[in-house]
């Protein structure tokens, strides 16, 4: 970095004059080194999954949870400082309780995304406090049905709600990412983290936009997310890790709408089919470099 | 003319006289609710050997006006408990909401807990009610009640099955079967019947109390006259909570009212 000791990098809210935020780059820097976590939407759901390194012998398994629920039909999981995760899961239910507490109905994934990035990027804006050190993948299934009011207590009009269009779509599983710099879009396969270039390569190679036949389902996307957790993992081999997962599907799916981790069952079977494949990948890669040593001679 | 704020919206005071500021002072102790306004009937439940029964009929009343008849007063909690509410409507959305917001802060702690409605550390019938009566004593000691009795019916800590009710005034009481309002005079006696004892309530079926459930629901529509013959009737069992909201009151029979003579405008 040509800039470092000029001073462009000693505050937030000081451009450089090439025009960057060093602040929110050193950010970047911090999520850049942490644990591995992807977010996957396919056509019938949500599945988050985080890598959780293991740091000491002495950490209860399965305990620590690295994935948050922030609603019932939400749930957020990010890479990086863990504290500022924390942080920002904890404003997020704040957001989404403030939100139940005006409208009378859950928030939508996006109007979320859209409250969040804005928190995060206000925290570029003044001295007196640092980016978050974290990017955070949203996940959330907005409701199809014709959700009733909270507190409602009658079923109201006969024809059901009003504001809909015939034919068109309302509700489903939506995903976004958001960045230190409050930087936020909306994704069919999100990946943050130490092994987000492997998992993202690996994320292209699944079909989650196309609602056909080709396409993706829930139970295949935790196989697959999974799997992903296990390749983005392959760089630091010798630390252990634990495969933390949860998934939402729409009200007639697995979870009824609701975020929640994957089955253990589920789990463990996404586990043996990730621990499976990555075994032949790595046989596959080194048959092929001994044929090419072979062609060379 | 007269800038202040006080004088706006009233008469001039050189054409009628100086105005009774009086009516203006709110002298005397701060009133919150004093009456329910918009209220619903009695509701009532009964246990039996796997689970609980729960029924109340849809109707909000205005008084003596069956002001909105499509209501729904029975609500489930974390897919393992059911609440069902007597009293006050406006009442009991607040509490609704609040629950609400209570099922998905323990959904924070434990993101797997909504699958499984008897898991370990998961909040059950008899922590739902505990919470419900200090809140209904802690309003009934702000002078601002919260004007309901509320029937709650699920799983103990043991795997039990759970009933129990708590008043305006955080009451509680703990029953094989529990009525709220004039069903504890026209149903709790039937329901006695079939269910006087734990031991009693642990041999009937589903099926039977259900049946005795569904007596009563009639008996109460035969005989007060705030009720609705469309209701909603919950079982609690381990495996979750069947809600049915649009039940039909079915063989009805109104022979005996031939018989009764003394009211309104019948003159023999």
């Amino acid at each position: 970095m040509t800039s470092i000791g000029t001073g462009y990098d000693l505050a937030n809210s000081i451009f450089s004059p090439d025009g960057r935020n060093f602040q929110v780059e050193y950010a970047m820097k911090a999520v850049e080194n942490g644990s591995t976590s992807i977010g996957i939407r396919c056509k019938d759901g949500i599945v988050l999954a985080a890598e959780k390194v293991i740091t000491s012998k002495l950490l209860k398994q399965g305990a620590n949870k690295r994935i948050a629920t922030v609603d019932r039909h939400l749930g957020i999981v990010y890479s990086g400082m863990i504290p500022d995760g924390r942080h920002f899961v904890d404003r997020a239910r704040d957001e989404a309780r403030g939100w139940r507490d005006n409208y009378k109905t859950p928030i939508s994934t996006k109007d979320l995304a859209g409250r969040m990035g804005g928190y995060m990027q206000a925290y570029t804006l003044y001295q007196s406090v640092r980016p978050f050190g974290i990017t955070a993948i949203i996940g959330g299934y907005d409701s199809e049905l014709d959700t009733p009011v909270e507190g409602e207590v009658g079923s109201g009009p006969s024809v059901g709600a009003g504001g809909k269009v015939e034919g068109k779509k309302h509700g489903g599983p939506f995903l976004y990412m958001v960045e230190p710099s409050g930087l936020y879009w909306g994704y069919y396969g999100a990946a943050t983290g130490k092994g987000r270039q492997a998992a993202k390569a690996e994320l292209e190679k699944l079909d989650l936009s196309s609602d056909g036949e080709s396409s993706l389902t829930l139970e295949q996307a935790v196989k697959e997310a999974a799997r992903i957790i296990y390749v983005a993992h392959d760089d630091n081999k010798d630390k252990e890790f634990e495969l933390e997962m949860t998934w939402i599907s729409g009200a007639d799916g697995p979870t009824k709408g609701r975020h929640q981790e994957v089955p253990e069952a589920l789990r463990k079977e996404a586990e043996k089919y990730a621990e499976r494949m990555t075994a032949k990948d790595i046989e596959e890669e080194e048959e092929t470099k001994e044929g090419g040593d072979k062609m060379e001679e | 003319m007269d800038h202040r704020p006080q004088a706006w919206g009233r008469p001039r005071d050189d054409v009628y006289g100086a105005y009774d500021h009086s009516y203006l002072q709110n002298s005397g102790p701060k009133q919150a609710t004093q009456a329910p306004i918009v209220t619903g009937t009695s509701v009532i439940a009964m246990k039996y050997k796997d689970g609980v029964v729960m029924a109340a009929d849809n109707l909000a009343s205005y008084g003596s006006l069956a002001r909105f008849p499509d209501v729904k007063r029975l609500r489930v909690f974390l897919d393992s408990s059911v609440v069902g509410f007597s009293g006050d409507v406006s009442d009991m959305q607040f509490l609704d909401r609040h629950l609400t917001d209570l099922s998905i802060d323990e959904a924070y702690e434990d993101p797997s807990c909504t699958a499984a409605p008897n898991g370990k550390g998961h909040l059950n019938a008899a922590n739902l009610h505990k919470y419900l009566q200090k809140l209904l004593y802690k309003r009934r000691n702000d002078f601002d009640p919260l004007w309901n009795q509320l029937l709650i019916a699920g799983f103990d800590g043991h795997s039990k099955p759970y009933l129990a009710s708590v008043d305006l005034r955080g009451t509680s009481f703990t029953s094989p079967s529990l009525a709220t309002g004039f069903g504890s005079a026209l149903a709790q006696p039937i329901m006695r019947r079939y269910a006087e004892t734990e031991e009693d309530a642990a041999k009937l079926t589903r099926e039977q109390a259900v049946e005795v459930i569904k007596e009563c629901m009639k008996v109460l529509y035969y005989r007060d006259a705030r009720s609705l013959d469309r209701y909603s009737i919950a079982v609690v069992t381990k495996d979750g909570v069947e809600l049915k909201e649009d039940e039909q009151l079915e063989k009805q029979s109104w022979a005996f009212a031939e018989r009764i003579k003394g009211y309104g405008t019948q003159t023999v």
